[in-house]
């Protein structure tokens, strides 16, 4: 593909051409599992390719109520957004310290937290399994919550510590000066400033967190309580001949994340180039 | 590796020692610390020690050194299991660098030179990325499926009957399409590192060359992939880690056992069944085995980046 330097410049339009080839077989796929969940099942069978005859919700209908994807969704949503909250409150209060204040082994505990971005944290599953056991978190919401914050807290802080070293003290010193203590300090003057790392590490953790599929596989067991990924390998094997909603429940399970990424694709490709800068 | 980028704090970023109570410096840091101290380092600290015992059930019975070490290379079935499975992810790996990287670089430089829609583009070619590995699978199973799948259909369409295959049932096929689907997804990521990269060099030394007589191609590879090394060692180093860490992309694709005669088997694939569908010892062989995997690929990354940047350097 970089075939285009070797002949001195690819025109334009040639460019875009194979641009566009991409962008359609990107989106191609997606496009396909859309028409698919108005179609229904019978049609599918019939003829695999081809445009629904009306546009009902029927099948999403059946994901939603007869295939519980409104229990998992809930489910997903519930510890996404604790996990989250809880990762970014705490990582943002720890990478303030450690990048504002002088103090001993400071260097260390930052170390000590960054080293967590090499090692794959799933190497403890089993630890954490028996840990879980003898805590009574085992198959518990507030369990998941605590271990994808937990996990989450390497990169947020790794994030948030670039960002507010290079904000100026000023205001900080500023405010110091009129009496406010460090914890004033930290809520009123600097978190306002650190918005945008926020929001970059808030995206960040929101997506692998909706998406992971590992823990909740091994540490939840009652149906009513698991999240969309580990929903979803139950509702396939139920509804493996139903092809229709299983399109619809794959368009539901996807359709935070489109959301989420419509809204933040800024955020995401600073986030992404995180470690690239300089 | 990516830690050791982090730059020293400049001093006027810091107040002086002294002026922050040791309260208020445990007030901000204990609640991160406890929370990853007691759910990441505790647990991986503690998988290490659980491959050294043999157990009976969930009760370490006896300290076995590195007994289970031994077990696991040499008991059937895990010792041909083993080199299967990693036989796969290198091949994963080769043909992730081989595919998803390339065609990454192709379409960064693509944008590079041709702005017009960037956007819309990095939007349109990221949005797979998003999207959990697990539904990307179940998406491409219910795609590929034999004879009520879009694929075959297409290709029936077309006449090409001869190509409409069970895609995901043929061991032939199985690891090629995982490969591509996989590609399929992550292809954003290299992309718009590489888009990055390409942005933060300045054109100056590229006109600097094409004055000097260089070629376009001359030019591009003598003075901007150069400089785009860190680029492709970062992407390097992060792929080999993701290759290794397969899991639910294949499990949506064939199941745990790793699809059509476990063409798809990976290592992640095995140390679940190990760890979870395993006899009475199977916590002791599955932590053996998920300490061998970590240090094999914590060993190589580390060695990869060391390469890389000792290349980047001469260069």
């Amino acid at each position: 593909m970089s075939r285009p330097e070797s002949g001195g410049r690819v025109p334009g339009f040639a460019a875009h051409a194979l641009l566009w080839c991409y962008a359609a077989l990107a989106v191609g796929p997606l496009i396909l599992v859309v028409i698919g969940s108005f179609r229904s099942n019978a049609d599918i069978l019939r003829q695999p390719v081809g445009l629904p005859d009306s546009l009902g919700f029927d099948n999403y209908l059946r994901a939603w109520q007869t295939a519980s994807i409104s229990t998992y969704f809930a489910n997903s949503i519930m510890v996404t957004v604790a996990a989250v909250a809880l990762c970014v409150a705490v990582s943002a209060m720890a990478a303030y310290a450690l990048s504002r204040w002088r103090f001993r082994g400071r260097a260390l505990l930052a170390a000590f937290f960054l080293s967590g971005l090499m090692i794959p944290a799933k190497l403890g599953l089993l630890p954490v399994f028996y840990m879980f056991q003898s805590m009574g978190l085992i198959d518990t919401r507030p369990g998941l919550v605590l271990l994808y914050a937990a996990g989450g807290v390497p990169f947020s802080i790794f994030v948030i510590m670039g960002f507010v070293r290079g904000l100026p003290t000023e205001l900080e010193e500023a405010a110091r000066l009129d009496g406010a203590n460090e914890g004033r300090l930290f809520v009123s003057v600097a978190l306002p400033l650190m918005r945008p790392a926020l929001a970059v590490v808030t995206v960040f953790q929101f997506a692998p967190t909706w998406n992971d599929f590992f823990y909740p596989l091994v540490l939840m067991r009652s149906d009513s309580k698991y999240t969309v990924p580990v929903g979803l390998t139950r509702f396939f094997g139920e509804f493996a001949t139903d092809r229709a909603t299983l399109f619809a429940g794959l368009v539901i399970a996807i359709a935070p994340l489109v959301l989420v990424f419509a809204l933040a694709t800024k955020q995401i490709i600073a986030g992404l180039t995180a470690g690239m800068s300089r | 590796m990516i830690a050791a980028k982090v730059r020293p704090a400049r001093s006027r970023g810091g107040y002086r020692a002294g002026r922050v109570s040791l309260g208020w410096i445990a007030t901000f840091c204990l609640p991160a610390l406890v929370l990853y101290g007691m759910f990441v380092v505790v647990p991986l600290v503690t998988a290490f020690s659980y491959g050294l015992f043999r157990w009976e059930g969930i009760r370490p019975a006896e300290f076995a050194g590195l007994g289970n070490y031994q077990e696991v290379l040499t008991r059937y079935p895990l010792n041909e299991e083993i080199p299967a499975a990693l036989w796969h992810n290198l091949l994963f790996f080769a043909g992730t660098m081989a595919i998803q990287n390339t065609v990454g670089l192709g379409l960064a430089v693509l944008l590079y030179r041709n702005p017009r829609g960037k956007r819309l583009f990095q939007t349109v070619f990221s949005l797979p990325y998003l999207i959990s590995p697990l539904i990307v699978g179940y998406i491409w199973s219910l795609l590929l499926s034999p004879t009520f799948g879009p694929i075959n259909f297409l290709l029936r369409t077309a006449g090409l009957d001869a190509w409409a295959r069970p895609w995901l049932g043929d061991p032939d096929t199985a690891l090629p399409v995982l490969i591509l689907v996989n590609a399929w997804q992550w292809i954003g990521g290299p992309m718009l590192i590489f888009l990055a990269a390409l942005g933060g060099i300045p054109r100056e030394l590229e006109e600097a060359a094409a004055m000097d007589g260089a070629s376009k191609f001359r030019a591009f590879w003598s003075v901007r992939f150069p400089l785009l090394m860190p680029a492709v060692g970062v992407i390097t180093v992060l792929t080999f880690i993701g290759c290794f860490n397969l899991f639910d992309l294949v499990y949506a694709l064939g199941g745990s056992d790793g699809g059509p005669s476990g063409a798809m088997d990976v290592l992640g694939l095995l140390y679940y069944r190990t760890a979870f569908e395993g006899g009475t010892n199977s916590i002791g062989e599955s932590s053996a085995l998920a300490i061998m995997i970590f240090v094999v690929v914590f060993g190589v990354s580390v060695a990869l980046e060391r390469f890389l940047r000792r290349r980047e350097v001469r260069m």
